[in-house]
């Protein structure tokens, strides 16, 4: 059915606003049947809108969408699923509380005698997991007892398997992915591709998109910039067309790096001395030194965030003994921490980062209110006046200071959740994950800024699940493995070295 | 430093606010009672107070309003207080029997002396606060320290209240003849005495959240309860604070109540009030997952509902009927409330400006 050129998706001119901004402009799309097909660009690029674009979410101002040569007009995501358009977002909407059989074939459950027949079932999921994605796990356990890498895989292969999918789109469905778990869901990807589907990819991982794709288009400002062949383009040249300017910063960076590593204090800042928690992290020591980055290494799970959490007080540890300025710490508490001096920027964003009904105004000032507590409120004034402060300061891309948090991208929400901690004029930084999910561009500015703060006399602790970043930003690297701080490397360090040590492999 | 942005008045920003739908929702059914009841708005002047439907719509909404400024806190950190209700009778049986002790004894006593009173004025009022503040205690310990769900935590006080309410005054309806009592709820100063009482709470509670930083804590708890303990706010002590200012809040609408009735009724003061309460917070446009609040909203949200009472005795309505028009009125509030016809309103505003440009 499709036209000569093996193409089952033409978008042609589609162009969106939204009040105050265009969100999409005359853009064109095309995806060919067994393709893998990235769509890149920063935050606010217009990936997301071209998605909902094509499921049925928003409905376009301008342009047409061509299903194997015939013209469609999706209304809703249901709709466009019986057209044969599914889409797996990258939080999971399954139930984890129900088993991965009943997640897969809910709603289409066989019926022995007016009742459930579990046996059938199970062996029908079982095959669909099989058969789809090859697939083999026990499927009555629960969903949530399984990885997110798994879940992902059930979300895919129930999406497919509701109508035979022409097309699949997967949005950021790595963000939350360790390397093995995405080489799993890849590897489920190729198989599909060899089955004929057409995926279209969204991530902000380029090693990934060189990994997996056929082809990439650009999206910048919700203007096309390109539909290329990734044979043919090399990544700088992707990374540039992705920000529109050039990466200059990077070679910026390494002589910030060497010229602030000058200034490292020698005493101790923090120090912990088998400090550790049962079933979150086994004893450690860990020293931060003013002036230093200190980049925590490990996969996902190793006990990197635990680590995090029991530096700053969010969990209390059940061993060791950890210092503050030479002086022992005992209260082992967020409150506590912001009064010493620490602050956290949490992994988790949306759950414990921003409260994103409150506006950016309020965000950046909550942990500095929290610290003056109940009755010394900072005024209004004075509040305009922080928040504008770090807007500036940070680059924070918001009509004003008084925006809902929830409606910034994802990066200016990190922005946010920085600019709050920064407020409190913190002396040590702890920073989870903070580059995830963001775009190319802003994941440079994080980086330069901790650099930068690095320098101006902040003990920095950095934590990344993507080592090059790790590398890059910090003077000396500590290296976890299942829970367990298994190393610490200062100086200049191979990237190999270190991958053998998260992989418990000697050198 | 840019100054601080300036409030615009457009139609959007009108409609967009919390305090919109509530206002024309009162318009509304002060426009129906313009229509057809004829003399609804007339105000009579008695020696310098005044009296007439409008004045009892305040007047009789004043429990309601005091319950709905507690509660408000309560649901916008993502809470809520069934035992409101209870709580009043047990403020109002705590009064009662400080006054008119004689229940104790087994005996009905009538006074004749309305003058005649056991305890002074200030401690009959300072011990129902005082229960009010320890129910609040209770209900805010088990929630934010016991770690029990709202509903569930507060649904004991709300079965238990009223038995503790009869306990205290010993099973019996306690007759209040103390007259400087009697103030609170029957006295007249140009205005009912009740609506200065509401109109204090108010403006202490709006001074006490938004010229403190509470405002601000109860709603990040709110919204994001691990966000904000990141943030090194004290969600545990925040929760608190409400549950125990709720209590505090019911404490003076059973104050009210009793002596508006000059009987200490356990079983019937401030019954289901605790429902009126949450629907005149709803009505206020705070979400009952919490966050955002507005306190005057809430209370026009009461007067909506004490309103809507009240025209429906006015044109007649039995009393057994009202529940079913409160249902209506309900029904259509939560319509109002919904994405789609916020979006119709904003849709509305969207073409307004399009034809001017």
């Amino acid at each position: 059915m499709s036209d000569e050129n093996g193409f089952i998706l033409k978008m042609e001119g589609i162009s969106k606003a939204f009040p105050g901004v265009q969100a999409l402009e005359n853009v064109d799309f095309t995806l060919k049947r067994g393709e893998i097909h990235c769509l890149v660009g920063e935050n606010g690029a217009g990936k997301s809108t071209l998605i909902k674009v094509l499921t049925g979410v928003d409905r376009p101002d301008a342009g047409k969408i061509l299903l194997d040569g015939v013209e469609i007009k999706t209304h809703s995501p249901q709709h466009a699923q019986t057209l044969g358009i599914s889409t797996v977002y990258q939080e999971i909407n399954l139930c984890p509380n129900l088993s991965v059989a009943e997640n897969i074939l809910i709603g289409r459950e066989t019926l022995k005698y007016g009742r459930i027949d579990w046996k059938t079932m199970n062996a029908q999921a079982a095959e669909i997991l099989k058969r789809l994605l090859d697939l083999d796990i026990d499927v009555t356990k629960l969903l949530g007892t399984y990885t997110v890498a798994i879940q992902q895989m059930v979300a895919i292969a129930r999406a497919l398997d509701i109508t035979s999918a022409k097309i699949l789109i997967l949005d950021e469905p790595t963000s939350s992915l360790d390397a093995n778990e995405t080489q799993q869901l890849f590897k489920v990807m190729r198989k599909l591709r060899e089955d004929g589907v057409g995926i279209i990819f969204i991530t902000h991982f380029i090693g990934q998109v060189y990994e997996i794709s056929d082809r990439i288009t650009v999206l910048r400002n919700g203007k096309l910039v390109g539909t290329f062949e990734t044979a043919t383009i090399p990544r700088v040249e992707l990374i540039a067309k992705m920000i529109g300017r050039v990466l200059a910063e990077l070679d910026e960076m390494s002589s910030i790096k060497l010229e602030s590593s000058k200034h490292i204090v020698a005493e101790a800042l923090v120090k912990a001395r088998g400090l550790g928690r049962r079933g979150a992290i086994k004893p450690f020591d860990l020293e931060l030194h003013a002036g230093e980055v200190v980049g925590l290494a490990g996969l996902l799970g190793s006990g990197r965030t635990e680590t995090a959490s029991v530096l700053f007080g969010a969990d209390k540890p059940d061993t060791g003994t950890l210092d503050f300025d030479g002086k022992p710490v005992s209260d082992h508490s967020p409150l506590g921490a912001i009064k010493r001096g620490i602050a956290l920027c949490p992994e988790d964003r949306k759950d414990a980062g921003i409260v994103d009904e409150l506006t950016v105004r309020e965000n950046i000032v909550l942990a500095v209110q929290a610290n003056k507590g109940w009755f010394g409120h900072i005024s209004t004034q004075e509040q305009y006046a922080i928040a504008d402060k770090y807007i500036e300061m940070l680059n924070i891309a918001t009509p004003s200071a008084d925006q809902p948090v929830k409606n910034l991208s994802g990066g200016n929400q990190q922005k946010v959740i920085l600019a709050r901690w920064l407020a409190t004029n913190p002396q040590v930084l702890i920073l989870d994950e903070p580059t995830r999910g963001i775009d190319v561009g802003t994941k440079a500015e994080i980086q330069k800024l901790v650099l930068e703060l690095a320098e101006k006399g902040m003990a920095c602790l950095f934590i990344s699940s993507e080592l090059d970043e790790v590398l890059r930003t910090s003077h000396r690297i500590a290296v976890l493995r299942e829970r367990e701080k298994v190393a610490e490397f200062s100086g200049e360090v191979e990237e190999q070295t270190i991958m053998h040590t998260i992989a418990g492999s000697e050198s | 430093m840019k100054p601080p942005q300036k409030k615009t008045f457009t139609w959007r920003a009108i409609t967009e606010s919390r305090i919109f739908l509530p206002v024309v929702l009162l318009l509304l059914v002060l426009l129906f009672d313009f229509l057809f009841i004829p003399g609804f708005f007339n105000i009579e002047n008695r020696d310098g107070d005044l009296y007439g439907s409008l004045i009892d719509i305040l007047r009789n909404g004043s429990a309601v309003s005091l319950l709905a400024i507690g509660m408000t806190l309560v649901i916008a950190t993502g809470g809520i207080d069934l035992s409101v209700g209870a709580v009043m009778a047990i403020a109002a049986s705590v009064a009662g029997i400080l006054m008119n002790p004689s229940a104790l004894r087994n005996e009905v006593f009538f006074v004749t002396d309305p003058m005649y009173t056991f305890a002074p004025l200030w401690i009959v009022i300072g011990a129902a606060l005082l229960a009010g503040i320890l129910c609040g205690l209770w209900n805010g310990m088990l929630v934010a320290f016991m770690k029990i769900q709202p509903m569930v935590a507060t649904l004991v006080l709300l079965t238990a209240g009223r038995g503790i309410a009869q306990l205290i005054t010993n099973g019996l309806r306690v007759q209040i003849t103390y007259r400087p009592f009697a103030l609170i709820g029957q006295g007249w100063f140009i205005l009912p005495f009740s609506l200065y009482i509401v109109v204090f709470m108010l403006i202490v509670t709006t001074l006490l959240t938004r010229k403190t930083a509470l405002g601000m804590f109860i709603e990040s708890v709110g919204i994001n309860v691990r966000s904000s303990y990141f943030s090194g706010i004290k969600e545990k002590y925040v929760r608190l604070i409400v549950y125990v200012f709720c209590g505090f809040c019911a404490a003076i609408a059973g104050l009210v109540a009793c002596s508006n009735v000059r009987t200490s009724d356990a079983n019937n003061i401030g019954l289901l009030f605790e429902l009126d309460a949450i629907l005149a917070v709803v009505i206020g446009g705070t979400s009952m997952n919490g966050g955002r609040f507005n306190l005057v909203a809430s209370i026009v949200g009461a007067l909506v509902m004490q309103a809507v009472t009240q025209s429906m005795y006015a044109i007649g309505v039995p009393a057994f009927a009202l529940q079913a028009i409160k249902a209506v009125v309900v029904i259509i509030v939560i319509l109002l409330f919904s994405e789609q016809v916020r979006g119709f309103f904003r849709s509305f505003g969207a073409q307004k400006k399009e034809v001017k440009s």
